[in-house]
């Protein structure tokens, strides 16, 4: 027995002709973290959902603490928060969460605690249909930590959420981490908060286009870097012409380059002198990263 | 088990309060009691049978299309809606079984069907006691008429499950529940009395008849009560189909129609991809 928390081996998921998740391999080890990211209907919610036995999968296969997606002994273990949730709107808070308690076989001593930590001990006695979006979201979280989970899957958690709650919500996961808890987080987007992970997986049309750490995709993109120039009055046609950038309006030049020809373009822009009012360098963004991986689409 | 079962059953119930369904169902059942328990007592002289049977008939009449009404207005959302709202998924990655699920809202919504039940007929036992005109062969008939109802419901409530976990979704479940309904409770003895006038007595009345009444839960009820006095049957005037075939007929659907409309239902949860 190997000591992965989730092994997937070229998990295939078919809708009638079409294959939604096409050959996709994951592995996650206890602690571990690891962002899924991909466009909407990139196959990211059926992924998850082939991993807690809640779909079937058509091809390759997926163990969970080395037993079958949906087994008992899979289900113990694993906590899951799905997109956008929506609880009975006539249960209060605190029987929605006795409820998934007692279906956990925790005791009933486990819900202040669990309430007081998501921030819900004020809304809990009111009915969640009186609730906001990032309430309910809250007691999506509080019954994942029930029953101290080995594998969370957390599917689009903060999407809708301000960014306030969205720190205190990935505070709340990094705590999990630090336990021990593999996390698998989904998400449509790269920011600074789903790229402290361990490894990125990026799905394109069911398909994975890239698993790594960040730093290893920043390398093997290469994604040029921008020099964005700020030139004198009226001078920003000649500047363009002579450093082979566009012109963006009166004042401003925009180039881009390889990493490596940096040194060289700003040489050059430092020759023109008196021309150049400023100069920025603009490094790749998380989003253009992202945007490189996930649509295949090459940056100029 | 039991634990899980019986979690899933006291969230069911809170539901079933809080949107008033319990109420509303109650009221209902009581209304409807009440009024043909003090129409009752016009016809009583009449027949010269006590007030309670004459309202235990008119209130058998009145189950059949009533209950079943209400156990698949509790079931068409049960499966569906949570399938929508995306709380059966949720629930099902937890370490419960998809019978334990349906079994813990069949418990709950039995409780609230047998609550509205036992409210409205108590009431009319009562009040036929209060106004004197109750023996004891017509409080058996109430007896017999509470349990029935219930058994009635609970036939209901799983078929409900069953059109909940196949329709797409909610307003869908809804319009099967209701085509149901009406299929059950007033086509199929349309449909019955049809052959029957065109056979005009012939071996389709005297053979088939009998049997496709019993096959259907909402005449087996009817038949169940009716021919469970004697009082009833004069006051009714129905006997004819009930003695044309075993005294165990009638009853044995009763009580099998539960228990194959729940396995109905269990085999239709299993296709649910929540």
């Amino acid at each position: 027995m190997s000591t992965d928390t989730l092994i997937i081996r070229d998990a295939v998921k078919r809708h009638r002709k079409t294959e939604t998740v096409r050959g996709v391999s994951l592995t996650l080890r206890p602690g571990q973290r690891l962002a899924l990211l991909g466009h909407n209907g990139a196959g990211k919610t059926t992924l998850i959902r082939m991993i807690l036995g809640l779909t079937s999968v058509d091809g390759g296969d997926i163990s969970v603490f080395g037993a079958n997606p949906g087994d008992a002994r899979a289900r113990r273990w694993t906590a899951y928060l799905p997109e956008a949730v929506s609880f009975h709107r006539s249960l209060t808070g605190r029987e929605q969460l006795r409820l998934f308690a007692r279906l956990a076989g925790e005791p009933r001593g486990v819900i202040d605690p669990l309430l007081d930590r998501v921030g819900l001990t004020e809304a809990a006695d009111r009915r969640i249909g009186t609730w906001s979006k990032g309430m309910r979201q809250r007691l999506g979280l509080a019954q994942v930590l029930l029953g101290k989970p080995r594998l969370a899957l957390l599917d689009e958690p903060t999407s809708g959420l301000d960014p306030i709650s969205r720190h205190e919500f990935y505070r709340i996961v990094d705590d999990l981490v630090a336990e021990g808890t593999a996390v698998l987080v989904s998400s449509h987007a790269l920011t600074e908060l789903e790229a402290r992970t361990d490894g990125i997986a990026i799905l394109r049309k069911g398909e994975l286009v890239a698993k790594d750490s960040l730093a290893n995709l920043r390398n093997r993109a290469r994604l040029p870097i921008r020099l964005h120039v700020t030139t004198v009055e009226g001078q920003s046609a000649h500047v363009a012409d002579k450093l082979g950038g566009t012109q963006i309006n009166c004042r401003g030049v925009e180039l881009s380059c390889k990493a490596d020809a940096k040194m060289t373009h700003l040489g050059r822009i430092a020759a023109l002198g008196g021309l150049i009012d400023d100069v920025d360098v603009i490094p790749p963004s998380l989003e253009d990263l992202y945007r490189h991986f996930a649509t295949g689409e090459e940056i100029p | 088990m039991i634990a899980r079962i019986l979690a899933i059953s006291a969230a069911e119930l809170r539901i079933a309060v809080r949107n008033r369904w319990v109420a509303i169902a109650s009221t209902l059942m009581l209304l409807f009691s009440l009024a043909l328990t003090f129409a009752g007592s016009a016809p009583t002289g009449a027949l010269g049978v006590d007030l309670l049977t004459v309202s235990v008939a008119s209130m058998t009449t009145l189950s059949v299309y009533l209950v079943p009404l209400l156990a698949l207005l509790l079931a068409f959302d049960a499966i569906a809606g949570d399938v929508e709202r995306g709380g059966l998924a949720l629930v099902l990655t937890y370490p419960v079984s998809r019978t334990e699920v349906l079994i813990g809202k069949f418990g709950a919504h039995l409780a609230c069907l047998a609550l509205a039940i036992a409210i409205g007929f108590g009431t009319s036992g009562v009040v036929a006691w209060a106004l004197g005109g109750v023996n004891a062969e017509s409080l058996m008939a109430l007896a017999r008429l509470t349990l029935s109802a219930l058994v009635l419901g609970a036939t209901f409530l799983a078929v409900g499950y069953a059109l909940s976990a196949l329709a797409r979704g909610p307003g869908a479940a809804a319009g099967l529940a209701i085509a149901v309904w009406v299929v059950f409770v007033v086509l199929y003895d349309l449909g019955l009395l049809g052959a029957v006038v065109y056979d005009g007595g012939g071996g389709f009345t005297r053979d088939v008849f009998p049997w496709l009444l019993a096959a259907n839960p909402a005449d087996a009820f009817r038949l169940f009560n009716l021919t469970g006095s004697d009082e009833l049957a004069l006051v009714t005037g129905l006997s004819g189909a009930a003695s044309a075939m075993p005294a165990w007929a009638a009853p044995a659907a009763l009580f099998a129609w539960p228990v194959v409309a729940l396995l109905l239902a269990r085999l239709a949860l299993r296709k649910v991809e929540p």
